[in-house]
């Protein structure tokens, strides 16, 4: 973590290109120092979720849905702190030839209601995101999935239509939580799980408490006695609260007010750059941006340096119009970086055949902090290449159902996602193909490299990737935004802290500790 | 009949219709806002193919009169449905907020009414004066700066600075009535703050042009303190214009609390109303709506029979 007050140093590491280990990945010995203690009660502030969110992971989107998901159940795999893939209801897995994959369950692990992990909960479980009448936001993730079935009492054997040499990684996400069949067949999805947490009180929207599974099979994981996690939406009343003792950790900390709150001893900052990116989306099938020459003229008459120091100030990193972080396993950092250049902005902009061009980009604040900001900003950064970029301001109510995919120019925002395939194959292909990108290559690639065993070819093939979407992708991709929260001192965690998600991965309430 | 009972009747009846047009209004507005609850709770991971299985689920894909009827249909029948998203009965999950945001409203009035009336007497007792003037600063004042910003000010000075209440509500679920006024003593103080110069103002007001009236004038002459003649003949004539503004305030406590239950973190209707508008969860913003409506027109409804009782001459307008 960044300590402030003294420096503004961030992107502190560079994360080793994760590889599709299989087998027997032991948990990292931790530090002396770092020893989790068991003990306390820990009060969590989130920010994203309402009073009609459910416990149903299908419909799992704001932290308070799933962190408190992950407080109360495991996924097969997850994403350590150490940003590697780990088994976790799943001890090992493994495949031939990236179409058939076998898990194997975890022996002696038991729910909170006391039936035993059973491949029928896992397939129950996976099943809620199939199938026609699936209302899940993750549907599309396993499309690819054609089977899964029970091999014995120990085993899960997943059949794809087509290789994936990631999957096990999308098992990971935050939607494919396991849960237990009932007696009469139906998914229990009222909370019970495997988790380090059993649920004592559920009150989406204000507070839930959650007390520590005694019986939790992962070792020095889910260390507080009680944990309540609190909804609260104004920045101000969370970073008060913090201050002022109320409540241990908050997801979000605003850059505002990050120079009073460094310097309160009791309270620690933490600066974790992620994958979390903005995208200013061109709909690349339709004039004027069907034209690689006016997408390029966009892509240089951006100032990402500046967007980085004056919108998240100095919080992230700049990025290279693809969506691989540097904390991304397949980053290729030899690629050569896109500068501000207003010159070569005009000069593409005459290959169009152009003078100047005037566009509309949407944008909402509720995207991200600073949305407006960064678009106004790059407004002026454009207007000497001749580029006039019109900032339009749209609510923030309804902007997914009516402005994102649905203007020609319009700003989005993408979460971190933990290998390459995954954002390529959501944002760049298919339903969620915001900028209408294609390109025949890109997509042979992408295909191939998911039926690649060999780690140096794949490196290759996405690296190949990223440079073809810098040059002809149809979004300008500023930045890299770095997670910023905060955590009242006390409240210690291991070396490593995730950077997936806030809060170690959304994962704090299992990982952190009260020292 | 007794006059007070027809009249009751009458509003009553009223009041009622007032509801079935706001029921409808709400709807169509609900109708008009951009996006339905399928494509709010999906967001950027909408397919049209989950959006189709999520509409089928709910019923989203009748047609606007079907779903309007068929949730009035079940409310005439004392049904208020289940949340759309959460599939939580309604019942359940706004009783706990009503209690909360009646426990704030009521904590807020005893303070506020009483002591806006009190302040509204001495106003007028003392008119012109130096007290007169100080009341009238201090409590405009307070009323001019927005209320998230007194929210702010009193978290800052009594959370931050003096440690003495907390700066968020987190109410707990046993917490015993002396913890929940200590844990509410914040956002109650500000929502008196608020109310109290409106009420203040009108009585004040209203005694003052009483005091110009001829029977005053006799009262004074036969040699009443001042104290008497405004507490003993003012005050019971100025009942009906003072009620009614109180009625007024008492209702936005309960109905337009919402920014300072934001600031406070406290689980009210106001954030309930915002979460399911947000989502556009239908038949929790109808409920809530009229659970709204209702208050402002049983309060005006008390307050109209309490001003024609202290004044019958009302009943006739000229």
């Amino acid at each position: 973590m960044t300590k402030f007050g003294s420096s503004l140093q961030i992107g502190r590491r560079g994360f080793l290109a994760g590889s599709v280990a299989l087998a027997g990945l032991s948990q990292m010995p931790r530090a002396a120092q770092a020893q989790p203690q068991k003990g306390g009660v820990f009060r969590l502030s989130v920010n994203q979720g309402g009073t009609s969110d459910t416990l149903n992971p299908a419909e799992a989107s704001g932290s308070q849905q799933i962190m408190v998901g992950w407080a109360l159940r495991n996924n097969l795999t997850e994403i350590g702190s150490d940003n590697k893939l780990k088994p976790e209801l799943a001890t090992s897995w493994s495949s031939d030839d990236a179409q058939t994959w076998v898990f194997k369950l975890r022996q002696g692990v038991t729910f909170h209601n006391g039936k035993s992990l059973a491949p029928e909960d896992v397939i129950a479980s996976l099943d809620l995101h199939r199938g026609e009448e699936s209302t899940s936001g993750a549907k599309s993730l396993l499309a690819g999935v054609e089977n899964i079935t029970a091999d014995g009492s120990d085993t899960v054997v997943f059949s794809l239509s087509a290789p994936n040499a990631d999957f096990p990684f999308i098992l990971s996400d935050y939607h494919f939580q396991i849960m237990p069949v009932g007696a009469d067949g139906a998914l229990d999805m009222s909370g019970t799980g495997t988790g380090g947490y059993v649920l004592d009180s559920w009150k989406p929207g204000v507070k839930t408490v959650l007390k520590r599974n005694p019986d939790y099979w992962k070792e020095g994981a889910a260390n507080f006695d009680t944990v309540e996690v609190l909804l609260i939406s104004d920045s101000g009343a969370a970073t008060t609260a913090l201050v002022t003792g109320e409540i241990d950790a908050v997801q979000s900390a605003e850059y505002k007010t990050l120079g009073l709150l460094g310097r309160d001893k009791n309270v620690e900052i933490e600066s974790i750059s992620g994958g979390f990116h903005p995208t200013f989306a061109m709909q690349s099938s339709q004039a004027p941006f069907q034209d690689n020459n006016v997408r390029l003229a966009l892509k240089y008459g951006v100032d990402r340096e500046a967007l980085v120091k004056q919108v998240l100030r100095g919080h992230g990193t700049v990025a290279n119009d693809h969506p691989i972080a540097p904390s991304m396993p397949f980053y290729d950092a030899s690629i050569e970086q896109r500068a501000y250049d207003p010159d070569k902005a005009k000069f593409h902009l005459k290959e169009a055949g152009l003078d100047s061009l005037s566009v509309s980009l949407s944008v909402s604040d509720s995207l991200f902090a600073g949305a407006v900001d960064a678009v106004t900003l790059y407004r002026e950064h454009a207007a000497p290449a001749g580029l006039d970029v019109q900032v339009v301001r749209e609510p923030g109510d309804g902007y997914w159902s009516d402005v994102w995919m649905k203007k020609p120019f319009f700003t989005s925002s993408w979460g971190a996602r933990p290998v390459p395939d995954m954002i390529f194959a959501t944002a760049y292909t298919g339903d969620w193909n915001e900028s209408q990108f294609s390109n025949e290559t890109f997509s042979q690639l992408m295909l191939a490299a998911r039926s690649e065993l060999d780690e140096g070819k794949r490196a290759q093939m996405y690296s190949d990737m990223q440079v073809i979407l810098r040059d002809e992708g149809g979004s300008v991709i500023p930045f890299f935004r770095n997670f910023v929260y905060a955590r009242r001192a006390d409240v210690a965690h291991g070396e490593d802290v995730a950077s997936n998600w806030a809060l170690d991965g959304y994962k704090a309430i299992e990982r952190w500790w009260k020292a | 009949m007794h006059y007070l009972l027809r009249l009751f009747v009458q509003r009553l009846a009223l009041g009622l219709l007032t509801l079935f047009v706001v029921s409808l209004v709400i709807f169509l507005s609900i109708e008009l806002l951009p996006g339905d609850v399928a494509q709010q709770v999906l967001g950027q991971s909408a397919t049209p193919e989950n959006l189709a299985a999520f509409r089928r689920e709910l019923g989203l894909d009748q047609p606007a009169h079907t779903r309007y009827l068929s949730w009035l249909g079940g409310f005439l029948q004392g049904d208020l449905g289940n949340s759309l998203i959460s599939g939580l009965p309604i019942k359940d999950l706004i009783s706990e907020r009503m209690y909360n945001t009646f426990f704030l409203a009521g904590f807020a009035a005893v303070i506020s009414v009483p002591l806006a009336v009190l302040l509204g007497v001495i106003a007028a007792l003392y008119r012109e004066t130096f007290l007169d003037k100080s009341i009238n600063v201090a409590t405009l004042t307070a009323i001019s700066v927005p209320e998230f910003f007194v929210g702010y000010i009193l978290v800052w000075l009594f959370a931050v600075e003096l440690g003495m209440f907390p700066s968020i509500a987190n109410l707990s679920e046993d917490a015993s009535l002396g913890d929940r006024i200590y844990r509410t003593f914040l956002p109650a103080l500000t929502l008196t703050l608020i109310v109290t110069a409106h009420m203040m103002r009108m009585t004040r007001a209203s005694l003052i042009n009483l005091l110009a009236l001829p029977f005053i004038e006799m009262a004074q002459l036969k040699g009443a303190s001042q104290r008497r003649l405004i507490v003993i003949h003012a005050l019971p004539n100025a009942i009906a214009p003072i009620v009614t503004v109180i009625a007024i305030n008492l209702a936005y406590l309960i109905v337009g609390v919402v920014i300072v239950e934001v600031v406070f973190v406290y689980p009210g209707m106001g954030q309930l109303l915002v979460d399911s508008v947000a989502k556009r969860d239908f038949t929790v913003v109808q409920t809530a709506c009229l659970l709204f409506a209702a208050t402002y027109i049983l309060f005006n409804l008390a307050s109209d029979l309490i001003s024609i009782a202290s004044n019958p001459r009302l009943l006739h307008r000229k």
